[in-house]
């Protein structure tokens, strides 16, 4: 209290004031300060933890498991078209095909256009279908409908078969997805998280001001990849606990291995940030450049649908990006409970990304 | 005794080609508040920021406490605070946690709650940066520069752009600071500035230190300690000339029709030139006599005012 303090001679009081720090006051500060300043951006909020979720919500909707799509087709209107109709009628795929009735103008048009999959012309010679063989549900409207209307009419199938319909968890889109969102997400807060933040101090001239104070400049980068450690943490159990929570996902993997991956993908690109990052002065400057290395991955790393459809040819490049590594490795330990030992080649090659965009940065790193 | 700040033979050039500091000396003593004057562009950043060791020179040597920044540059920057021009701090932490993260950095801090007290920021300890005024984040700008309980205080154009209040502030917290055996390096262009505030003073030009000394003693070393400055209308001319023949005027200098004359003595030079106005049938439009400033030293030594705006 006031009246105890006066009792001291003010330069005793200020010798006793000085306080002594630790070896790591200052990372823990660091740290301490980047975690508040993320937090009161409502912006950071919703890109790193609200963004990924509506996405996943809004493909896992959209591409949800339902029975097949009835089959659109279009029937020439002639002298024939209602024995067509009545053919389709009787067949056993009756309620998996709808078939209207139209001019023949029309029904190209309207083929053309995408809303019917086939057009069929019946003459008295027998049934002519109009079909794209470069649209799969047009090639599948064509053996559906001759199908129904040869069985209709009569055919018999000479070999007996039975089907058994199948789709379990593990082999939906949802499941594809939720990996390939994590690995993105962990790409995009990491080139941010790190390569934006560290151009906006530099232009700042906050970087300076820090170096021209004792801080050690090792722990302004622990700082940084730490808290980019946290985030991922919180990321991983919000982007898996809503697969599992909202689309009954199933994590096969151990949920350490899955961790551990997300923390080397968290990591590997806070490295490839860092070097984004090295010398940018503008944030416009690096925002552009943080964008052009993350597009290729955006496009082969198979987030969002299989790299298998890319030519062979350069599926060998596809699985060298780190993307491509982290989401086969989250791939293989959520969806197949791979162990970590299995997954060693992608995570050897997203550790060399990392690996080496860091030493490179800290070589190229400007500081004002 | 040994100087807080030394430099010899101090140049930085860019690019190889634009030489911002063109060989430098400087001697600094504890407690001294040293001002390096001049105007924008002349070297003072390049000098100062040098001086930090944030810059290295292209040649030329520097000492801090008897130190080098090769080899020492830990014990170095735990010795020193410095604020830098324009740096923009987290505008999404509080002034507490900003003076809390830039303490955390030095081994043996001063508690933040005796700097917020010191200057002045205690209400305002707990607003984010981004709500503070100018005056009250250049003044969190010198705190993280004191919260590392420094010996040298760098402050590089501590009051550009701030109001006369918060300047005074300003002046009064490094007042403060010298008190305690703290040495102050700083730049400005303001004369006014360098005149109260700075014990000593350097003026700069184009890279080279053209005039050093208290401020009284530069001053005094204009040949005539007084200003008188007139304008006229009217009369039939006579010459610019003709002024410096009246009686104790030292030098003669036109600013667009504002004449200063540079004098000893004014009570012999103003009755000598009302007779010289009357004598041309012109009419004085204006006349005010006072003290020479730093500004006229400037103006004696380069031809150029310090603030072109």
């Amino acid at each position: 209290m006031a009246h105890l303090d006066t009792q001291s001679p003010p330069e005793e009081k200020l010798q006793t004031q000085v306080q002594t720090n630790g070896r790591w006051a200052g990372y823990w500060a660091i740290l301490g300060a980047r975690m508040k300043e993320l937090w009161r951006e409502p912006e950071v909020i919703f890109w790193v933890f609200v963004f990924p979720l509506l996405l996943a919500f809004g493909l896992g909707i959209a591409f949800r498991d339902k029975p097949a799509d009835v089959t659109s087709i279009a029937v020439v209107n002639n002298a024939h078209a209602q024995q067509m109709v009545v053919l389709l009628q009787r067949s056993p795929q009756k309620n998996a095909i709808h078939a209207d009735v139209l001019d023949e103008s029309v029904a190209l048009d309207q083929f053309r256009l995408g809303k019917y999959s086939l057009v069929v012309t019946a003459d008295d010679s027998g049934v002519h279908y109009r079909y794209d063989p470069a649209r799969p549900e047009s090639v599948l409207a064509r053996s559906q409908v001759d199908d129904a209307l040869q069985t209709a009419a009569g055919r018999t199938s000479p070999l007996k078969a039975e089907t058994t319909q199948s789709s379990e968890p593990g082999a939906r889109y949802i499941d594809f997805l939720i990996p390939g969102l994590l690995g993105m997400n962990l790409m995009n807060s990491g080139m941010w998280g790190i390569g934006f933040a560290v151009v906006d101090m530099r232009q700042r001239k906050l970087l300076k001001r820090f170096i021209a104070s004792p801080m050690r400049r090792t722990d302004f980068l622990l700082a940084l990849g730490s808290s980019r450690l946290i985030l991922m943490i919180i990321e991983v159990g919000l982007l898996l606990g809503f697969g599992v929570l909202v689309f009954h996902m199933k994590v096969e993997g151990s949920l350490l291995a899955i961790l551990l991956v997300a923390a080397l993908g968290a990591v590997s690109f806070g490295g490839i940030g860092l070097l984004t990052a090295s010398r940018a002065q503008k944030i416009e400057s690096v925002s552009g450049l943080i964008n052009l290395v993350m597009m290729p991955m955006w496009i082969f790393s198979g987030v969002f649908f299989s790299y298998e459809r890319f030519p062979h040819a350069i599926q060998p490049l596809i699985k060298a990006l780190p993307l491509t590594a982290l989401n086969d490795a989250l791939r293989a330990i959520i969806l197949q409970g791979a162990g970590l030992s299995s997954q060693w080649v992608p995570l050897a090659v997203l550790a060399i990304w990392g690996g080496v965009s860091f030493l490179v940065a800290l070589k190229w790193f400007r500081w004002s | 005794m040994q100087s807080a700040i030394r430099c010899r033979g101090l140049k930085k050039t860019y690019d190889g080609k634009v030489e911002a500091v063109r060989g430098l000396d400087l001697s600094i003593e504890t407690g001294e508040c040293f001002g390096l004057l001049g105007p924008n562009g002349a070297g003072k950043t390049t000098t100062i920021e040098i001086l930090e060791g944030l810059l290295e020179p292209t040649s030329g040597d520097v000492e801090i406490l008897g130190m080098t920044w090769h080899g020492h540059e830990r014990e170095l920057r735990e010795r020193l605070g410095i604020s830098l021009q324009e740096t923009r701090l987290s505008e999404k932490l509080t002034v507490r946690e900003t003076l809390h993260l830039f303490a955390s950095f030095y081994h043996h801090p001063s508690p933040v709650a005796h700097v917020l007290d010191e200057l002045s920021l205690n209400e305002k300890a707990d607003a984010m940066v981004g709500k503070l005024s100018g005056g009250q984040k250049q003044r969190l700008a010198v705190a993280t520069a004191l919260v590392g309980n420094p010996k040298i205080l760098f402050l590089d154009e501590p009051t550009t752009g701030l109001d006369p209040q918060s300047r005074r502030q300003l002046w009064e917290i490094i007042r403060q600071f010298q008190k305690r055996q703290g040495t102050v390096l700083l730049t400005t262009h303001y004369m006014d500035e360098a005149e109260r505030l700075c014990d000593r003073l350097a003026i700069i030009d184009h890279g080279k230190i053209i005039a050093e000394g208290t401020p009284a003693e530069l001053i005094a070393g204009l040949s005539g300690h007084h200003v008188v400055e007139f304008s006229i209308s009217g009369g039939n001319g006579g010459g610019d000339d003709a002024w410096g023949r009246l009686q104790g005027v030292q030098s003669v200098r036109n600013d667009d029709g504002l004449f200063c004359l540079q004098v000893e003595e004014p009570h012999h030079t103003i009755p000598a030139l009302l007779s010289a106005v009357q004598q041309r049938g012109a009419q004085l439009a204006h006349l005010t006599t006072r003290q020479a400033s730093l500004e006229d030293v400037f103006v004696k030594l380069t031809g150029r005012h310090l603030r072109e705006d």
